[in-house]
C-alpha cells in the first residue's frame, strides 16, 4: 500500500449532469411542525417552504434543533405534531424518498466496506444513477475504490460522503454540518461540488453552525435558535444582524448605552487594576467607528482588543433580552 | 418567512423505480459483505452446531450408535443452532446496527423495511446452511444418524423455512430496544423457548401440562417438522399452523418496532 494520498483537489467543475430538469415550485414544505424529546421542545412550532433550486442555508448553534429538523426532512423521524412534505409526498415514503440526497455522518461509513462496494449499495436504490466509475472520478476518489473506507482520511470520508448524496441525481440535497472539521483545501473542493450541484437546478437545504459556510454558499439564510425560526431572509439581510464584532476594552466610563453599541456581554463588568478601570466587552456592528468615536470623545480606555463574534454570541442579540445566552449545547 | 408560491410540487423523481426484489438483494449483498469481512464470526457460527453435536451427543453410545435417536438428536441441535444464531447474530445484529451512524442513514434511502427484513432473512438463511455443513459431517462420521438424500434437502429446506419467525422475533427485539437491553431479553427468551421446544430434552419426556405447552411454541413445532422430514415421525396435527401463524405474528412485531424505531439518542 502506498503511503502517498493524491492531494484534496476539487471535484471538477464540468460535471456531468447529476441532477434531474426540476420543475418549479416547492420541492419542501415544514408546516407549523413541533417535535419533543421527552422534556426538551427540539422544535417548536416550526415553518419553512424550500422552493425548488433554492439554496437554503439553516444556521444556529449546536442544539438549536437544525439536525432534528433535517432528520424530519429525510424522514427518518416523525413530527409530534405539523406537516412535512418532500416532493409532494410523505417523506416517510419510500417513493417519497427517491430524489432526496443526504449525506451520511462521516464517521458513519461501513468500516470493512470498500469505497466501491458502498457507492455501488446507495446507487442501487436509485432508477438511473450516476455510473459509479465517474462519480468516483468527479470526487478524486477513484483510486481508491477498492480500500476500505475505514483506511479512508477524514478529508476521503467527506468527499465520499457529498458523493453518495448525489449519486442517485437527487432533486433535493440536504448536507448537516458538510465541512465541519475539515482543512481549508478540503472545504473549498466540497463547497464547489455543493455550487456545481446548484448550478444544474438542484435544491440544497444546508446546515452549518459556521457563518462562514452559510455565506459561502447560501442565498437564503434561515435563523434556527432553541428549535425556534429566528429569522428567514436574505443572506445580506442576515449577515448585517449577525456579523458583529467584539469590542474588549479597560475603562472607568461604563460603555454599555454607547451609541452604536449593541449589547455587552452578559455579566457586570470586572474590576481590573488600580485606577478604577473596568473589563468590558462590547458587540457592535462596526468596531472602526466605535473606536474613532471613543476617540473623539476622548474616553480614556486602554488594553483595546477587537475580534469577530461567534455566531453564538451574535445569535444572543436575536434572541429576548431575558433569555440565558449559553443555552449553545444541551 | 418567504413563501414560494403555492403549487402541488411534482411527483417524486421519474424513471420507473427499483423493483422490491432487487431492493432486496442489493440490501442482502451489503449484509453479506459486512458479514464475511469479520471472519472470526462466521467461522464461530459454523462451528458451533458441530461442537455441540461433538461435545453433547457423541459422547452417549447409546443416543449416537441408535440411528433413530441420533437422527433426532442431530435434528434438535440443528434447530437450537439455527435459533440461536437467527436471534443472537441477526436479530440482535439489528439492535447494534441501530448504534451505528450508518443505519439511520441507510434508512433516509428509498427503501422501506421490507427489503431489508427480507434481506436479513436470507443472509440469516445463508449462514444457517453454512453452519450446517459441519454438523452433518459430524454426525455422518460419528453417529449412527442415517439419512436418505431426499430427507436430507428436506431437512434443509425445513430448517430455512423454521429459522423465519426466530429472525423476525430477533429484529421485533432488536428495533425496540438498545443492544444491551436485547442481548439480556434475547437469552432470557431462547432458553425457555428451547427447552420447552425439546430441543434439549425429547418432549417425550414430558408431563402431559407441558407437552400442551410446549405444542403452542415455535420451536416444537420446528422441531417436530424437522423430524418428521428427516426420520418420517409424523409430527402433531397443528404444526404447520403453529409455526406459520407465530411467523405472521413475529412479522407484524418486526415492522411494527421498524416504523416506531427513529434511532432516538436523545431521552
Amino acid at each position: 500500500m502506498t503511503r502517498t494520498r493524491p492531494p484534496e483537489r476539487a471535484p471538477a467543475l464540468d460535471r456531468p449532469s447529476t441532477t434531474l430538469p426540476a420543475p418549479p415550485g416547492t420541492v419542501v414544505t415544514v408546516d407549523a411542525v413541533t417535535r419533543r424529546f421527552g422534556d426538551v421542545v427540539a422544535l417548536d412550532d416550526v415553518s419553512l417552504d424550500v422552493g425548488s433550486g433554492e439554496l437554503v442555508g439553516l444556521l444556529g448553534p449546536n442544539g438549536a434543533g437544525k439536525s432534528t429538523l433535517l432528520s424530519l426532512i429525510n424522514g427518518q423521524r416523525r413530527p409530534d405534531s405539523g406537516t412535512v412534505r418532500l416532493l409532494g409526498g410523505d417523506p416517510r415514503d419510500a417513493a417519497s424518498r427517491l430524489g432526496l440526497g443526504v449525506t451520511p455522518q462521516e464517521t458513519g461509513l461501513p468500516a470493512t466496506l470498500r469505497v466501491a462496494e458502498v457507492v455501488d449499495f446507495v446507487a442501487g436504490h436509485f432508477p438511473a444513477p450516476v455510473p459509479s466509475g465517474d462519480l468516483l472520478e468527479q470526487f478524486g476518489l477513484a483510486d481508491l475504490a477498492r480500500r476500505q473506507t475505514g483506511a479512508l482520511s477524514g478529508g476521503q470520508k467527506r468527499r465520499l460522503a457529498v458523493a453518495l448524496s448525489l449519486v442517485g441525481r437527487p432533486r433535493v440535497l440536504l448536507l448537516d454540518e458538510p465541512t465541519t472539521g475539515l482543512d481549508v483545501g478540503a472545504r473549498q473542493a466540497l463547497w464547489e461540488a455543493v455550487r456545481g450541484y446548484h448550478a444544474e437546478g438542484g435544491t440544497v437545504l444546508l446546515t452549518s453552525h459556521y457563518l462562514e459556510e452559510v455565506q459561502a454558499l447560501a442565498q437564503r439564510v434561515v435563523v434556527i435558535d432553541r428549535g425556534v425560526v429566528r429569522a428567514d431572509a436574505a443572506l445580506d439581510v442576515i449577515l448585517r444582524r449577525v456579523a458583529l464584532r467584539q469590542v474588549v476594552l479597560t475603562s472607568a466610563t461604563d460603555l454599555s448605552a454607547w451609541p452604536g453599541v449593541v449589547r455587552t456581554a452578559a455579566g457586570a463588568p470586572v474590576p481590573a487594576g488600580s485606577d478604577g478601570g473596568a473589563r468590558q466587552t462590547l458587540f457592535t456592528a462596526d468596531a472602526d467607528a466605535l473606536v474613532r468615536d471613543l476617540v473623539r470623545a476622548d474616553v480614556d480606555f486602554r488594553d483595546l482588543e477587537i475580534r469577530g463574534a461567534s455566531l453564538e454570541e451574535a445569535f444572543a442579540e436575536m434572541v429576548e433580552p431575558s433569555a440565558p445566552v449559553e443555552g449553545a449545547d444541551r | 418567512m418567504t413563501t414560494a408560491p403555492e403549487r402541488p410540487a411534482a411527483a417524486p423523481a421519474t424513471g420507473g423505480v427499483v423493483t422490491p426484489l432487487r431492493l432486496t438483494l442489493l440490501h442482502l449483498r451489503f449484509q453479506f459483505l459486512e458479514s464475511i469481512r469479520i471472519p472470526m464470526a462466521v467461522i464461530g457460527n459454523m462451528l458451533f452446531p458441530a461442537l455441540a453435536m461433538a461435545f453433547f451427543v457423541v459422547p452417549q453410545q447409546e443416543v449416537a450408535q441408535n440411528p433413530l435417536w441420533a437422527t433426532t438428536a442431530v435434528a434438535g441441535l440443528a434447530m437450537f443452532a439455527v435459533c440461536s444464531a437467527s436471534l443472537f447474530s441477526f436479530g440482535l445484529g439489528v439492535a447494534e446496527d441501530r448504534q451505528l451512524p450508518f443505519d439511520p442513514y441507510v434508512r433516509t434511502l428509498p427503501a422501506g423495511p421490507a427489503p431489508r427484513m427480507a434481506a436479513r432473512i436470507l443472509n440469516s438463511a445463508i449462514f444457517a446452511v453454512l453452519g450446517l455443513l459441519p454438523l452433518i459431517v459430524v454426525a455422518w462420521l460419528f453417529t449412527a444418524a442415517t439419512v436418505t438424500v431426499l430427507q436430507l434437502m428436506a431437512g434443509i429446506a425445513m430448517i430455512l423455512v423454521a429459522l423465519v419467525p426466530f429472525v423476525l422475533l430477533g429484529m421485533a427485539i432488536g428495533y425496540s430496544m438498545p443492544a444491551k437491553a436485547a442481548l439480556a431479553v434475547v437469552q432470557v427468551v431462547l432458553f425457555p423457548l428451547a427447552f420447552a421446544g425439546g430441543l434439549f430434552l425429547p418432549p417425550m419426556m414430558f408431563p402431559a401440562w407441558l407437552d400442551a405447552i410446549s405444542k403452542v411454541t415455535p420451536t416444537r413445532a420446528a422441531r417436530d417438522l424437522l423430524d418428521q422430514a428427516l426420520t418420517g415421525t409424523p409430527a402433531y396435527g397443528g404444526a404447520w399452523l403453529v409455526l406459520l401463524g407465530w411467523t405472521v405474528v413475529f412479522a407484524a412485531l418486526a415492522g411494527w418496532a421498524y416504523r416506531r424505531d427513529e434511532g432516538r439518542r436523545f431521552r
